[in-house]
């Protein structure tokens, strides 16, 4: 059975039925039972498990990330929470140098399963400190699973599957995506830690997105259909490991790959799914690959120079036509996502 | 207190041994990793560690050879880790600087300052939640206390509370930097005396001293639910990183050096023996124990390295 619930409460679900099926499993980080949980996603978890299994902790990522490693190490299964992924930088050091490296360093004796999930904010005067997604970062280390579902189904089957997985995942969501809302199975299946969805079919054009950038992805497909323009969305999901597998039978269907990237482009994820492609897909390449992402300066706060910074669907539109040499389609009819609808501050 | 300070012995002559063997074979350039010697810091690895239940945990520092053979009082996987061959615990992917020994409770060394003090604080987290009554000593030198983490690790397990005894082997010096030139507060001691812990001082060498002290401390914690904090001075006798002394270097100098080795934990240790055991059975003991490291270097000597196929294993679990 599933039923339309929002994202939000979809990492709540899968949170909650975690810790009912696993006393080992706990939720902690700044805030998580404080009154606003988290944007609701940690709510009902004291209540119902007790301060010992979900706290809020004082302001010290570095030593509460080190703090999962022990835990995890003792058998435990934590939960560290960042309500945004920049602070999770200070936790870099044991993220990299400890967690990252235990299993190996200890010849696979030990093991560190913990999820540490982070919020990618957006809107509303975000600015430079509360919008970074650094997902290459985190996929450039071996030894740490990193993840970004972006649909409320997916959000929860990856998180279960994330909490009972043995190694260390960093899971990524995005601010806006907690009110997506979706079908949800009502049971505790997981969806794989390693593999990419194919969002929306199509034949002409390959969209690769991550996080946010579906919903942009397929808003541009939604249009582009009306005039005759078939796009596949691929989600990639998976950041490490990574199934580049589902991406490039696509990329071999259509011919044309645009990558759209919830980040900056330099140096970026987009590249290592472009090598990929470029590998895989030479002779089937119609175009160059197309990157989109992030404008290569830091996320300014006012709205209008936001509006610059980010991409959106409008930009996946413009690169298909290039791509397919067809007129600009008159875009002056057609409803784009804005956060205003859903999203009034001051987070 | 015979048999405690015949065991203490043992410890001490074990890690002093097991560093004279590194010592002198080191220059045969077959142990191919960064050395950071315990030798000089005896006393606080054995008298911490014999205090300790078997199923304790420790967590240490890239220096960690003493409390390694302390805590597990092997010597077979010790030396093949050194050698970098296939029987060592991480089959010669962590070498001198990472030991682990998870049945013996030593869950994680680090070669990064100040990084495993946090991880104690999990751990202790995890036996409270678990209600097994054991104990994480996490050990890091003073160079640690100018570490963010450290406040950040002291201050959350006193807060929450958590069953964990901090270590602070001080030699005075961070890598090469005195304490002067690094601490802007007068003593560590008193400062720790301001958070909700138990603080406990030595200079001893004596191991023994540093066994009744450590005691002392486990009972706070299982009293009090509060963590203890150990500050013990020591002094390192060798080089930051090698096997050699490094008075010439300017930095430090002999005399000071002279002093403490006046009263060497392994002497000390020794000369009290002789108030229950013969020289010859002293002798004994010790020879059984350079036996068992001679043997253990030669079986390491000898040992495979690890095929290419192991570096990718281990990766992901």
């Amino acid at each position: 059975m599933s039923r339309m619930i929002t994202y939000r409460d979809a990492i709540q679900e899968a949170t909650a039925e975690e810790m009912r099926r696993d006393p080992g499993v706990f939720t902690y980080g700044i805030d998580v039972a404080d009154h606003k949980r988290i944007f609701n996603s940690t709510r009902g978890l004291v209540e119902e498990f007790g301060k010992d299994r979900c706290f809020s902790t004082p302001l010290a990522e570095d030593a509460m990330t080190g703090f999962g490693l022990g835990a995890a190490i003792n058998g435990m299964r934590p939960i560290h929470v960042h309500m945004r992924v920049d602070f999770l930088l200070l936790g870099m050091n044991q993220l990299v140098n400890m967690i990252a490296t235990h299993h190996y360093g200890s010849g696979g004796a030990m093991k560190v399963p913990m999820v540490i999930r982070a919020i990618i904010g957006r809107g509303w005067g975000q600015s430079y400190q509360h919008s970074k997604a650094l997902h290459s970062w985190f996929a450039h280390v071996p030894g740490l699973k990193v993840v970004m579902p972006s649909t409320p189904r997916d959000a929860k089957g990856m998180l279960i599957a994330a909490i009972r997985d043995d190694n260390p995942v960093v899971f990524i969501e995005h601010r806006w995506l907690y009110d997506a809302e979706g079908e949800v199975p009502e049971d505790c299946s997981t969806i794989s830690l390693e593999g990419a969805r194919v969002l929306r079919a199509g034949n002409d054009v390959t969209v690769v997105g991550t996080s946010w950038m579906n919903v942009e992805a397929v808003r541009a497909a939604q249009i582009l259909e009306k005039h005759g323009v078939s796009v596949e969305v691929v989600d990639v999901r998976s950041i490490a490991p990574f199934d580049s597998v589902t991406i490039i039978n696509s990329v071999k269907k259509t011919g044309h790959c645009i990558v759209a990237d919830n980040d900056w482009v330099n140096c970026g994820f987009s590249a290592e799914i472009a090598t990929n492609v470029y590998e895989a897909c030479y002779k089937q390449l119609k175009s160059p690959v197309t990157r989109i992402g992030y404008a290569p300066v830091h996320c300014p706060c006012t709205r209008p120079l936001e509006d610059e910074f980010y991409p959106n669907a409008i930009d996946i539109i413009r690169a298909v036509e290039a791509k397919l040499s067809i007129n600009p389609i008159d875009l002056s009819g057609e409803d784009f996502y804005t956060y205003e609808n859903k999203f009034k501050g001051p987070f | 207190m015979r048999n405690l300070n015949i065991e203490l012995y043992r410890k001490l002559y074990l890690i002093r041994k097991s560093e004279d063997a590194v010592r002198r074979d080191y220059s045969n350039d077959k142990m191919k990793t960064p050395m950071h010697m315990s030798t000089g810091g005896e006393a606080i690895c054995a008298g911490v560690c014999h205090a300790l239940a078997d199923s304790d945990q420790i967590m240490g520092t890239y220096r960690s050879h003493g409390i390694y053979l302390a805590k597990t009082g092997e010597t077979d996987q010790f030396f093949a880790e050194m050698f970098g061959r296939a029987t060592g615990m991480a089959k010669g992917k962590a070498g001198s600087m990472h030991l682990t020994a998870p049945a013996d409770g030593l869950i994680c060394t680090s070669a990064i300052v100040g990084t495993t003090i946090p991880v104690a604080v999990g751990a202790a987290y995890a036996n409270r939640q678990q209600q097994n009554d054991r104990i994480v000593t996490v050990f890091f030198g003073d160079g640690a206390i100018d570490e963010g983490v450290f406040w950040e690790s002291v201050n959350s397990a006193c807060v929450m509370k958590l069953p964990v005894l901090f270590v602070c082997e001080d030699n005075d010096i961070a890598v090469h930097i005195p304490g002067k030139d690094r601490h802007g507060y007068r003593s560590i001691s008193e400062v720790m005396e301001r958070f909700k812990c138990s603080v406990f001082n030595s200079d001893s060498t004596d191991a023994e001293v540093i066994y009744n002290l450590t005691k002392d401390a486990l009972n706070a914690i299982r009293e009090s639910g509060r963590p203890s904090f150990m500050h013990l001075k020591y002094f390192r006798y060798l080089e930051h990183v090698g096997v050699n002394e490094d008075f010439n270097q300017g930095y430090r100098g002999r005399a000071e050096y002279e002093k403490w080795r006046a009263r060497d934990p392994i002497e000390t240790q020794r000369s009290k023996l002789m108030k229950w055991l013969k020289e010859g059975e002293i002798r004994g003991i010790e020879m059984e124990i350079e036996e068992r490291i001679e043997q253990s270097v030669k079986k390491a000597d000898i040992a495979p390295f690890s095929g290419p196929e192991a570096l990718y294993e281990d990766v992901l679990a």
